[in-house]
């Protein structure tokens, strides 16, 4: 806190003409402590990072130089474990997933969207109540329910089927949409609604002109949280899928019990199957930090 | 503030929208009604969806959690009222994994918040490259959790090539076989790394929505850095940690992945948690009866504390106001 507001001050002080001796070694005892810092949180980011980059590069690795004692630092790069993995025919999980995650964000946002809307701007009576009941299905652990769901299925004949996945992820991830989107809506002045409906515009016009693209950025946001859940889900795809519907994070745990010994492999494989999520995380942090912060900024 | 605004132009719409100015006339009551379905119809398939795929497994649990059903015995199922809460309550493997989720759960949230914050501080200042720090520090957060307990299981935790072991090595330390010698230990290692970056970000808007002037009044008092973050940010920082901490708890409690591959519950079942320990018992044990009833126990104790959390956060949304 002190930095950020001593932080204008160094590029004045450098001006010279400070009036106090004081405040002169105030002023560049804070730019030197302010690049102490920087120094110190670049240090810290880079220990807290190191297990990821230690991935990639076991990733690029022969399996030798992967399982070394002292661990290899240095050495040529190969993409030898890529092509392997991706020979051991990992197409149909990777589509698997993406229909899973694609179609379950889809169909959270479709649902969360309304709902939302229901919660803030034209907000049913018990709204607080109505809140609490989503919030508190999260609170259900899924092992709860876990074998009523294997009977269901079973039952159903859609056990080993992905659109099984698709309702789960969506009821998974649906409580915590609302939760977010509902904090979007809030930020819509109720002026500008106002105004819209003044012009004559319809309920389905206004909300079409006015409110979808103001909200447009927290829908992103609720998608890419929906995003990295589903697609990294890996309890319900292990005991509800099979040969057919398994996932990206199903595969992931067949390369590791199969051939666990095989480091390098193993590495390539695992960034493989997170790169999606951590590209469209990092293409869209500003997003992520306003998402997760549901309900509580303002 | 949010809240009330919203309530209150809600109520202002809902005024104008009403075309009888008498209260007591029957059309009144049934533009009233129309009203209130035409508010509460966009709500109604996100709440029936979750209702049907939530509420009616949930229900089946408690209704299995009264029947003896082994799928491996022959006898089929009987009704037995409590006593597979009698005998989950006898299994000392039980107790013991409701103790592993309970250490593991507040080791990890606890970490987490701290480290969290910590990066949240250093981060809420103009540096050169910041964009950058902010991408590293998230990463963990966006990588696969079947993909973090491998890489910390095999790559920095095994006791020969592992790179934590060689790092400790460094500092004259023996290498360490963590996963079976510490299994608990890794496993929220492992953990907090993952969500760390989660807290960080919540705590990171909490400290981005504070008022600057406050902040410059603080510094004019000439309160130190120290002084201003304990009496002036924390306080404005409660309702992000409270939400952080719920959050966290909520995801964290469900944990699976890395105990199913990192330490698979093990050794023995030094490490299992409740989820790990009730998939045991329904998918390899087959017993759906005690395995029904366990997550009946499990869920009860979430919703006792979580009731506590949550009373807590909406107290302060109202308080807010």
């Amino acid at each position: 806190m002190a930095t950020t507001l001593t932080s204008p001050t160094p590029a004045r002080g450098a001006a010279g003409n400070a009036p106090t001796a004081g405040r002169q070694r105030r002023r560049s005892g804070g730019s030197a402590s302010g690049s102490l810092l920087t120094i110190l949180t670049w240090l810290l980011a880079l220990v807290f990072f190191a297990p990821v980059l230690w991935m990639v590069s076991t990733s690029f690795k022969q399996e030798n130089a992967a399982a070394s004692t002292p661990p290899t630092f240095f050495f040529e790069p190969t993409f030898e474990q890529y092509a392997a993995v991706l020979a051991q025919n990992a197409g149909p999980y990777f589509a698997n997933s993406l229909i899973a995650t694609g179609v379950s964000t889809l169909l959270v946002i479709v649902l969360a969207v309304p709902a939302s809307y229901a919660l803030s701007i034209r907000p049913v009576k018990k709204t607080s109540d109505v809140l609490f009941f989503f919030i508190s299905t999260k609170m259900l652990p899924v092992v709860a329910v876990i074998m009523p769901i294997y009977v269901i299925s079973g039952r159903l004949h859609v056990l080993d089927n992905v659109w099984t996945l698709v309702i789960l992820y969506t009821s998974m991830n649906l409580p915590i949409a609302v939760w977010m989107m509902r904090s979007f809506f809030q930020e819509v002045p109720g002026e500008v609604l106002e105004a819209a409906q003044m012009d004559g515009a319809g309920l389905m016009k206004t909300l079409r002109s006015v409110l979808i693209p103001m909200v447009t950025p927290g829908i992103a946001a609720t998608a890419l949280i929906c995003v990295i859940f589903s697609w990294n889900e890996f309890f319900f795809a292990l005991n509800l899928t099979a040969a057919k519907a398994a996932t990206v994070p199903v595969f992931l745990m067949g390369t590791m019990t199969s051939e666990g010994l095989f480091l390098a492999k193993l590495s390539a494989a695992s960034v493989l199957a997170s790169l999606p999520v951590v590209l469209a995380g990092w293409a869209a942090q500003k997003q992520l930090v306003r998402g997760l912060s549901m309900g509580a900024v303002k | 503030m949010s809240t009330d605004l919203t309530t209150g132009s809600g109520a202002d719409r809902a005024a104008t929208g009403a075309p009888g100015r008498d209260p007591e006339g029957p059309d009144a009551r049934r533009a009233a009604r129309r009203e209130g379905w035409s508010r509460r119809l966009p709500l109604l398939p996100a709440l029936i969806f979750t209702i049907l795929v939530t509420q009616i497994p949930f229900a089946m649990t408690i209704w299995y959690s009264l029947r003896s059903w082994n799928l491996l015995r022959p006898d089929g199922e009987t009704f037995v009222w409590f006593r597979n809460f009698v005998d989950i309550f006898m299994d000392s493997t039980f107790r013991g994994a409701a103790l592993n989720s309970i250490i593991i759960t507040l080791g990890c949230v606890f970490a987490a918040l701290i480290l969290g914050t910590l990066f949240a501080i250093l981060l809420d200042r103009e540096f050169l490259g910041r964009g950058v720090v902010r991408t590293l520090l998230i990463t963990p957060f966006l990588i696969m959790p079947a993909a973090t307990s491998m890489l910390w299981s095999v790559s920095l935790l095994n006791p020969s090539f592992g790179l934590l072991n060689w790092v400790i090595g460094l500092f004259g330390a023996g290498p360490i076989d963590f996963t079976s010698q510490m299994p608990l230990f890794s496993v929220i290692m492992a953990l907090v790394w993952q969500w760390t970056p989660f807290m960080m970000l919540l705590i990171l808007a909490g400290l981005q929505a504070q008022p600057k002037d406050v902040l410059e009044a603080a510094a004019l008092d000439g309160a130190g850095w120290g002084k201003t973050f304990l009496f002036v940010t924390l306080p404005q920082l409660r309702r992000y940690i409270e939400l952080s901490v719920l959050l966290g708890a909520i995801y964290v409690v469900n944990t699976f992945d890395q105990i199913y591959l990192m330490t698979a519950g093990g050794p023995g079942t030094a490490s299992a948690n409740l989820p790990f320990y009730i998939y045991q018992r329904a998918f390899l044990g087959f017993d759906v009866g005690q395995a029904a009833a366990m997550g009946v126990v499990t869920v009860i104790a979430t919703i006792i504390i979580a009731t506590f959390a949550l009373r807590l956060i909406f107290r302060s949304f109202d308080t807010k106001d």
